[in-house]
């Protein structure tokens, strides 16, 4: 009887179209069910059911494929384990680690390797903090595991689980595969709890209750920071054209960016960009910890060259990963670059399913992954009480840099921040090419109290100022290029000078200078206050009569221009110093004005 | 056995359809044999729904009748033999030698689609390659082991600038290395090649360069394949003989037209401007084969050339691409019809991989700056000279004078250099710093004070 039942449940291959190939017999096979495809055991995931064909998406090559050849399910969606060896590694978009993979070929990805997940036979020094007797809810912590040197893995009960302890192990040496804790629940059923846990990629981890984001992820970036602020648990989207270095300031956030731990997806980008990520990672030390920022990161490099469908399923591998830390009570910061690619992945399957196309031959369901995507950011009460946050910052690869396309329009409805990269500041070196007037952060409001608490009472007042003269100097602009600059009065003259400190010594921020590459709040709201000084200055003498020729002492225009390189982010004296030089030069210049002015009215006295 | 079949359904352009077949793989590799003359052509499956199965043939498709032909699964995937032997050969896209020599016989085989490269596996590229080519040089530094496309346009000269870098570049600084040229021409022009055929024997390396050529009135079919063949053999030269290869490959334009008159006649749904919705992945499938690895000594450098369709870089092909490639040459058609020759659009060229492979130790320590501030410098010069269209020149403040002259210099002099002329890198940065003089220090404000001090010296 056991055998005619497994027999009924193998599927047959019918049809091979590239990644997507049809099976017939399926009848009993389920939805979204993990299987695996022909003699090399490919794996693949069930995509639509319709009677008994089953179309599945095989996240492997399928040369070689044959028709008759099985499809053997799983009885389980596609899963992650998830426990302690997470951190510090890289995996394909399938959660399956490269290392591992490269110890079984070791230079190609070939196929048929099956599925590998965490190390199970590693030994972790464990600490059991539940006792016999304790009352244990689902997201309760049972155990404690140094993971890394800075990140400690709290061992959870996982959800939908919950009873009291009857048996413990005693402190030491397990495997992520050992039975640690044993529970019985009101149904006298026993559990056992292990180190690691397994969750379906596709379904968001449950949590308490959603909390509202009123911290900023701290970043280091200047026009991030100040201008265009993140807030925990919040989303943020870049897009840019090609070579407007989308990766790169994705790369600078995920280095610098204060969460506890960082999740970066290279999702269908190039290979060499993952490795520099391996090769540059484990020698920048996190300001935070002062270790290794490796120590807190978990990288999924599922590049341009992989097959497509595990391009499409690394989104998902990664955000679940956030969760799990989430649940642990970590501020987690999730980088995917590129979710274009991914829509793109998307669009691929799609059109192999024969679907009916929505906008540019993207399946019209793509605005609901996206939203279902970055709707798994958030600021959480955690199952087991403590506070976790995901912060999700996608990069978009718009289609002919044209932000109109449908992804980026798409993704702009479900995020919060904007950050607009220019293919005009990247020709002129302009980095990070963040466009201030085409960007936007919604979280300015609900985050001005900490940054009034924690920065500086007009931290938010100073940002609005300083924005407001960049949006003036747009203006301006446009006139100068009809009529040249000379025409311009003296006020607006001004304006355009302080307006080109901002974007040179303030907005471009140089990621290869050891001391520019991270700037505390503290550096950046002190040196955005001194321009508003020198700006304050400026036209104390405008309103004399002074002309900006006059104004601009080319010295301290210098000073300004460098002072992110020759003031060190833990003494910043040097800006004090720079006031006093502005003072000095004001003042003389100022009284000589007033003296002349006295002068003349004396002049006109005498005749 | 492998059985063999004598009726074809469906002929449409590329693609063959027959039906009742039994026991075939995806991706399997046929024979179609005309009977009556004993030719054969060559295909692949490409989809197989229950016993139908379409299949892509190689060659011209005139001819084949429901029929005339037997239809031979062999039974393989798309192999070729790889052998040191290649080298100054001659194949057609699908690797079959059109030089008159022998066949190429080894027991080592490889399939043309090769696989993905474990990221773990690979070496992130450092090294600096002197093209000689100030522009490149200086502005977008060519590494070992990237893929660096040239943008160009109908008319421009892509192939004298190609033909150039083969010339001139120092592929490694250390001798004892030995180094290989791949070229794969896709859907060229017959003059083309011929050029390229003749630029290699009079730089005398012609020994050391694998040919692959599909001409522009071969089948299309087949420039999908003829990439594969160059990088697959560039891969077993590089990776398995420990050369360092350069892989030139023109005109990758052809390729996606190919990829997409296939797509259509397979009636699958069409992106932008009607390529397939895969051409991402197709592409990237190609240029990730570039790289270095590290367990290993050789090196594939890709230099693709792609020419745009009316110019416009947002066309799907140069976009696509940009998206994968590691930076991208691009030339102007304002500055090829102002007799500038190599006709480098600056700004929007640029090289990834530059940042790790210049500077101290490198190239100068002087390098990035000067690179960071002939851009700024010259990017505003655009801005200027938009102005002096509207007020004239004449109107312009002393600042903006002293860009208009930049411009010109750096246009003369700096881009413009001859067809047979190298300049090696100090001789560039050098250059450099002569027409940054032009422009008031006040305005250079990329340049460090130490680089300044050292290199800088006013023209009067």
């Amino acid at each position: 009887m056991v055998m005619s039942k497994i027999n009924k449940e193998i599927g047959i291959i019918s049809a091979i179209n590239g990644p997507v190939i049809k099976g017939k017999n399926m009848s009993s096979f389920k939805m979204r069910e993990m299987v695996t495809v022909g003699e090399k055991q490919l794996i693949g995931e069930v995509i639509v059911l319709e009677g008994d064909i089953g179309t599945v998406q095989v996240y492997e090559e399928t040369e070689g494929l044959k028709t008759g050849e099985v499809i053997i399910p799983t009885g389980r969606p596609l899963s992650l384990k998830l426990g302690p060896g997470l951190l510090k590694n890289m995996f394909d978009g399938i959660q399956r680690p490269l290392k591992k993979i490269q110890e079984i070929s070791p230079v190609y990805i070939p196929e048929g390797i099956g599925l590998l997940s965490i190390d199970d036979k590693k030994l972790w020094d464990t600490t059991i903090t539940a006792k016999l007797g304790d009352v244990l809810a689902e997201g309760n912590i049972f155990g404690l595991v140094q993971e890394t040197e800075v990140i400690q893995n709290r061992l959870m009960v996982p959800p939908n689980i919950s009873g009291t302890v009857v048996e413990v192990v005693t402190n030491g040496l397990y495997t992520i595969e050992a039975v640690l804790v044993k529970i019985q629940d009101e149904k006298k059923e026993f559990h056992e709890l292990k180190m690691a846990q397994e969750w379906p990629v596709r379904t968001p981890r449950p949590n308490a209750y959603r909390r509202e984001t009123l911290v900023p992820l701290v970043t280091g970036q200047r026009v991030i920071d100040i201008f265009f602020p993140i807030a925990k648990g919040g989303t943020a989207a870049i897009p840019g054209g090609f070579g407007t270095g989308k990766t790169m300031t994705q790369h600078q956030l995920a280095k610098w960016s204060d969460a506890d731990i960082i999740v970066y997806i290279g999702c269908g980008e190039r290979g060499n960009e993952m490795t520099e990520v391996i090769e540059e990672f484990p020698k920048l030390l996190d300001p935070q910890s002062g270790k290794s920022i490796m120590e807190r990161t978990v990288l999924i490099a599922n590049t341009s060259n992989m097959p497509v469908a595990a391009r499409e399923a690394s989104i998902y591998t990664g955000v679940t990963i956030a969760e799990y830390y989430r649940d642990m009570g970590y501020a987690v910061a999730l980088m995917a670059d590129s979710t274009s690619r991914w829509a793109e992945a998307l669009r691929e399957i799609s059109g192999r399913l024969e679907e009916m196309p929505a906008e540019e031959g993207y399946p019209a369901y793509l605005p609901s992954r996206i939203a279902e995507f970055y709707e798994r950011a958030g600021s959480v009460e955690t199952l087991g009480g403590g506070e976790g946050s995901i912060t999700i910052i996608g990069a978009v690869s718009p289609a002919g840099g044209d932000f109109s396309e449908p992804v980026t329009e798409n993704t702009k409805r479900f995020v919060n921040v904007f950050l607009a990269l220019d293919k005009n500041l990247a020709y002129a070196r302009h980095y990070p090419a963040i466009n201030w007037l085409e960007s936007y952060s919604g979280y300015i409001k609900i985050l001005s109290d900490w940054y009034e608490d924690n920065v500086a009472e007009d931290c938010i007042e100073l940002r609005n100022k300083m924005l407001e003269l960049l949006y003036e100097e747009n203006k301006l602009l446009e006139m100068v290029m009809l009529v040249g600059e000379d025409v311009l009065p003296d006020d607006q003259r001004w304006i355009l000078e302080i307006a080109k400190i901002i974007k040179v010594g303030y907005l471009q921020q140089n990621a290869y200078n050891k001391e520019d590459t991270y700037v505390p709040l503290e550096k950046q709201y002190a040196m955005l206050k001194s321009i508003e000084y020198l700006y304050e200055k400026g036209r104390e003498g405008l309103k004399l009569g002074i002309p900006t020729s006059q104004l601009k002492d080319l010295d301290i225009f210098n000073q300004f221009i460098k002072m992110k390189y020759t003031i060190p982010n833990d003494d910043l004296s040097g800006i004090d110093r720079l006031k006093d030089d502005i003072d000095r030069f004001y003042d003389k210049l100022l009284k000589k004005y007033v003296d002349l002015e006295g002068n003349n009215e004396k002049r006109i006295f005498k005749n | 056995m492998k059985k063999e079949y004598l009726k074809i359904d469906k002929v449409i352009g590329p693609l063959i359809e027959i039906s009742e077949v039994d026991d075939v793989f995806y991706g399997e590799v046929v024979d179609i044999i005309d009977i009556d003359t004993g030719s054969i052509k060559k295909g692949k499956v490409i989809k197989i729904e229950e016993k139908n199965v379409i299949i892509q043939v190689f060659q011209n498709t005139a001819g084949l009748a429901a029929g005339n032909s037997i239809i031979k699964f062999t039974g393989e995937s798309f192999n070729l033999p790889m052998s040191l032997d290649l080298q100054g050969r001659i194949f057609n896209g699908v690797g079959e030698p059109i030089d008159n020599g022998s066949a190429i016989f080894s027991a080592i085989e490889a399939n043309i689609n090769g696989r993905p490269i474990n990221p773990m596996s690979r070496e992130y590229p450092r090294n600096f390659i002197q093209t000689g080519i100030s522009s490149i040089d200086t502005l977008a530094t060519l590494i070992r082991g990237q893929k660096l496309p040239i943008f160009s346009g109908n008319g421009l000269p892509h192939n004298e600038l190609a033909a150039q870098i083969v010339k001139q570049a120092q592929l490694g600084e250390n001798t004892g290395e030995v180094f290989g040229v791949v070229f794969a021409a896709i859907g060229v022009k017959h003059d083309d090649e011929k050029f390229f055929r003749k630029s290699f024997s009079e730089a005398n390396i012609m020994d050391h360069v694998v040919m692959f050529v599909n001409y522009a009135d071969d089948p299309i079919a087949e420039r999908i394949t003829t990439p594969r063949c160059a990088l697959t053999a560039a891969e077993y030269l590089a990776f398995e003989k420990n050369m360092h290869v350069l892989v030139v490959m023109t005109d990758m334009t052809s390729y996606c037209e190919a990829l997409r008159e296939i797509s259509s006649a397979r009636e699958e749904v069409p992106s932008r401007k009607g390529y397939p919705g895969y051409m991402y992945s197709d592409l990237a499938a190609l240029y990730e084969r570039a790289g270095m690895l590290r367990d290993r000594k050789g090196s594939i450098t890709f230099l693709p050339i792609l020419t745009m369709p009316n110019d416009d870089i947002t066309h799907p092909i140069p976009d696509l691409t940009g998206y994968i490639t590691e930076g991208q040459i691009v030339l102007g058609r304002d500055l090829f019809q102002r007799s500038i020759y190599p006709p480098v659009a600056v700004l929007p060229s640029l090289s990834r991989l530059m940042k790790d492979g210049i500077g101290e130790g490198f190239t100068r320590e002087d390098h990035a700056d000067v690179t960071n501030q002939l851009f700024a410098s010259y990017s505003k010069v655009q801005e200027v000279r938009t102005l002096s269209q509207i007020i004239g020149e004449e109107d312009l403040s002393q600042t903006d004078k002293k860009y208009m002259a930049f411009g010109r210099a750096f246009e003369a002099e700096f881009l413009n250099q001859g067809f047979d002329e190298s300049r090696n890198i100090i001789e560039s940065l050098d250059l450099g710093w002569r027409l940054l003089s032009l422009l008031p220090l006040t305005e250079l404000d990329r340049l460090s004070p130490e680089n300044i001090k050292k290199y800088f010296s006013q023209e009067s």
